[in-house]
C-alpha cells in the first residue's frame, strides 16, 4: 500500500515537473514557431500553433539586413572574455577567502553580493562617462571589463563555495611538499576544483551572453553583440514579429545548444553544497 | 640529521593561549610520540614544528639552526596527515612524485625514487591507480611514500592511523615501526591512543592543556608517572586513583594502583566490593568492582579467574605497587 502511494506521488511530481518545464519553455517554442510564419500569420487570431505555411523568408531577410556572424563573434568575445577575466581575478580572491579567512571575510562576501542588488542604471552615468572619456564606447574591451565586474560577485561566491569543500589538509600537504602559492593553485587547487570552475564558467558565459542593459547602452554597431541584434528588430518603424522571432531564435540558438550539452554540469553547479 | 629543539614555544589563537610555553629536545633518529586527550595541543605543536602554523613566541631549531620563520617546504620535514591528504586527481605515481617535481628534480631520478619507495611500501602494482581506487591502508602507504621520497630530516605523523579499522591499525603500526628502524630518521608522531604511544615510541611526551606533563620512555611513564594525570592516562585499563581515608592511610592525598597490580581474592583482602561488570577477553578478565567506601575500581585478572557479576571479592593493593600523589597531583 505504502509503495502505491509513493508511486502515485512520483507520477504527480513528474507531471507537475513537466508542466512547469513546458510552461517555461513555451515562450521559446512560440518564438521559434513564429520565426517560420509570415508576418500575417504571426499576428493572426486565433493563432495557429503548427498548421501554417512554414517559410524561411524571415531568416533570409534577417541575413540580408544584418551581419549575424559579426554579432555572434562579438557575443562570443564578450561572454568568453569577461568570464575568463573574471576567473583570473576570482580564483585567487576565492582562494584567499576560503583558505585564509579573516574576521571580515563573510562581511566582504556579503558586501560583494550586495553590489548585485544595486540597479545597473544607478551606475550608468559614471560608467558611460568613463567609457566615453577613455574613447571606449562601442568597443569590445569596455564590455568585457564591465560585464566581468558585474558578474564578479557571483563568480567569487560560486568559487568560494567550491573551494570551501576542498580539504585544507590537501593544500597543506602541497605546501609541505614544496609547492609555492602559485604552484599550489595551479597543480592542486584548480584541478581539484575543475567541476566547480566549469559550472561557474558556463553560468557566467550564459549570464554575459544574455546581458542586455550594458551591451545596448555601451554599443552602437561595431561592438554590438546578439542582444543588440535582436533589439534592432523591435524598432520604432513597427513590430515585425516574425523577423524579431527569427533574430531571437538565431541569437539564443548557440547558448541553447551549449546549455543543452552542459546541463548536467550546470545543475550540479547550481545545487552544489545543497546536499552533502 | 634531524635533531629538533623547541625553546619556550608559545601559540595563541586570538586571546586563547593553546601552547603556553614548551621546551623540548628531540634527538636525531628518535621516535617521539606526542600523546594526550583531545584539545591538549599535540596537533598544534606538530603543526608549529611543520611550519603550518606561526609561532607566537619562542624558537624552533632544526639541527641547531633557527627554523622558526622558515616556510614549511624549507624545513626539510615531511608530514603524513590523518586524512592522508592525497591529491585525488593524480595517480599514485604522481602523488609520490609530487614533492620531487616541486623540487625540480630530473624526471629519470624521480622515476627511480618513486619506484624504490613503491617497492618498499608494496605499492608497485598500484602506481597507475587514483587514490579513490585504493583501500584506507593503501592510501596511508601512499601518503608515507610521498613523505619518504623527499628523504626528510624528520617525519611528522598527525594521527595517521585514526581513520583505519582496528586490525589494519595494528598492521600499520608495525609497518611504521619497521620503517623507523630501516630509515633511522627522526619521527614525531601525534596520537590520542596511549597504546600506539606505548608500543611505538622511544620517547613519549604527555601533553595536557598545552603543557608537557612528562617526557620519558614508555616504561618510565608506566612505572614512574610524574603526576596523577600521567598515571591515569598511560596504561590500559587506566590506573585506579583513590582519594579519602584509603589514601590518607598511605600518607597521600591520592593513591594510584594499576588494575594489573591489584591482588584479588574471593576470601580476604584490604578492600571489599561487589563485581558490577566482568569483561572476559579470554586471556584476561577486566573486573569492574564497586568497592565499599571507595567507589568503582578496575582489576585485571587472568582469564581463568572465575568470578561473575554480583560476586563479592576482596582487593589488596601491594605496598610496592602503590603510587602516591600530593594535593597538587604530583608524585611523592
Amino acid at each position: 500500500m505504502a509503495r502505491a502511494v509513493t508511486t502515485n506521488r512520483k507520477i504527480a511530481f513528474t507531471v507537475l515537473a513537466w508542466l512547469v518545464g513546458l510552461t517555461l519553455f513555451f515562450p521559446v517554442l512560440w518564438t521559434i514557431l513564429t520565426s517560420f510564419k509570415t508576418e500575417g500569420e504571426a499576428i493572426a487570431t486565433p493563432p495557429s500553433l503548427f498548421f501554417f505555411d512554414w517559410t524561411l523568408e524571415n531568416y533570409v531577410e534577417v541575413q540580408e539586413r544584418s551581419n549575424y556572424l559579426r554579432h555572434v563573434i562579438n557575443s562570443i568575445v564578450i561572454a568568453v572574455g569577461s568570464t575568463t577575466l573574471g576567473l583570473i581575478v576570482a580564483i585567487p580572491a576565492a582562494w584567499a577567502m576560503a583558505f585564509s579567512p579573516t574576521k571580515r571575510t563573510k562581511d566582504i562576501l556579503m558586501w560583494m553580493l550586495s553590489t548585485k542588488m544595486l540597479p545597473a542604471v544607478g551606475v550608468l552615468m559614471p560608467i558611460y562617462v568613463i567609457a566615453q572619456s577613455l574613447g571606449l564606447l562601442d568597443s569590445l574591451s569596455i564590455l568585457v571589463v564591465v560585464l566581468m565586474m558585474m558578474n564578479l560577485p557571483i563568480i567569487v561566491w560560486m568559487l568560494y563555495t567550491y573551494f570551501k569543500e576542498i580539504p585544507g589538509e590537501i593544500l597543506e600537504a602541497a605546501r609541505m611538499d614544496g609547492a609555492s602559492l602559485g604552484k599550489e593553485i595551479v597543480y592542486v587547487l584548480t584541478p581539484m576544483a575543475v567541476p566547480g570552475i566549469a559550472s561557474t564558467l558556463l553560468l557566467n558565459i550564459i549570464l554575459a551572453w544574455n546581458e542586455a542593459f550594458w551591451t545596448l547602452t555601451l554599443t552602437a554597431s561595431k561592438a554590438a553583440p546578439l542582444t543588440a541584434f535582436i533589439a534592432s528588430y523591435s524598432s520604432p518603424e513597427g513590430l515585425f514579429w516574425s523577423k524579431l522571432s527569427a533574430a531571437s531564435t538565431l541569437a539564443i540558438a548557440p547558448i541553447l545548444v551549449m546549455g543543452w550539452f552542459s546541463q548536467k554540469q550546470l545543475v550540479r553547479g547550481l545545487t552544489f553544497g545543497a546536499v552533502k | 640529521m634531524g635533531a629538533i629543539t623547541l625553546e619556550k614555544v608559545t601559540k595563541k589563537f586570538g586571546n586563547v593561549t593553546v601552547i603556553p610555553g614548551v621546551d623540548l629536545e628531540i634527538a636525531d633518529g628518535e621516535f617521539v610520540v606526542f600523546v594526550g586527550p583531545s584539545g591538549c595541543g599535540k596537533s598544534t605543536l606538530l603543526r608549529l614544528i611543520a611550519g603550518l602554523e606561526d609561532v607566537t613566541s619562542g624558537a624552533i631549531l632544526i639541527d641547531g639552526e633557527d627554523a622558526t620563520g622558515r616556510p614549511p617546504a624549507r624545513r626539510g620535514l615531511a608530514m603524513v596527515f590523518q586524512s592522508y591528504a592525497l591529491y585525488p586527481h593524480m595517480s599514485v605515481y604522481k602523488n609520490i612524485a609530487f614533492p620531487l617535481k616541486m623540487a625540480g628534480i630530473d624526471e629519470s631520478v624521480i622515476k627511480q625514487k618513486v619506484e624504490a619507495a613503491a617497492g618498499t611500501l608494496n605499492l608497485t602494482n598500484y602506481l597507475d591507480r587514483r587514490p579513490g581506487q585504493l583501500s584506507g591502508g593503501q592510501r596511508q602507504r601512499v601518503a608515507i611514500g610521498r613523505a619518504i621520497v623527499r628523504e626528510p630530516s624528520a617525519f611528522l605523523f598527525d594521527e595517521p592511523l585514526s581513520n583505519l579499522d582496528a586490525a589494519l591499525r595494528v598492521n600499520m603500526r608495525l609497518e611504521i615501526s619497521e620503517l623507523h628502524q630501516t630509515l633511522e630518521t627522526t619521527m614525531i608522531y601525534v596520537t590520542h591512543d596511549q597504546v600506539e604511544a606505548m608500543t611505538m615510541a622511544d620517547k613519549i611526551v604527555v601533553l595536557h592543556d598545552g603543557h608537557i606533563e612528562q617526557v620519558g620512555s614508555p616504561l618510565d611513564l608506566y612505572n614512574k608517572p610524574a603526576n596523577a594525570f600521567v598515571a591515569g592516562f598511560i596504561g590500559s585499563p587506566k590506573m585506579n586513583l583513590v582519594e579519602g581515608a584509603a589514601a590518607a592511610k598511605y600518607g597521600a592525598k591520592t593513591i594510584g594502583v594499576r588494575p594489573e597490580h591489584i591482588e584479588l581474592s574471593t576470601e580476604a583482602g584490604e578492600w571489599a566490593g561487589v563485581v558490577s561488570v566482568a569483561e572476559h577477553l579470554g586471556s584476561d578478565t577486566f573486573l569492574h568492582i564497586q568497592v565499599d567506601g571507595i567507589g568503582q575500581l578496575t582489576a585485571r585478572v587472568s582469564g581463568e579467574f572465575g568470578v561473575r557479576h554480583g560476586d563479592r571479592v576482596w582487593l589488596t593493593p601491594p605496598a610496592d605497587r602503590i603510587h602516591r600523589f600530593d594535593g597538587e597531583g604530583k608524585a611523592m
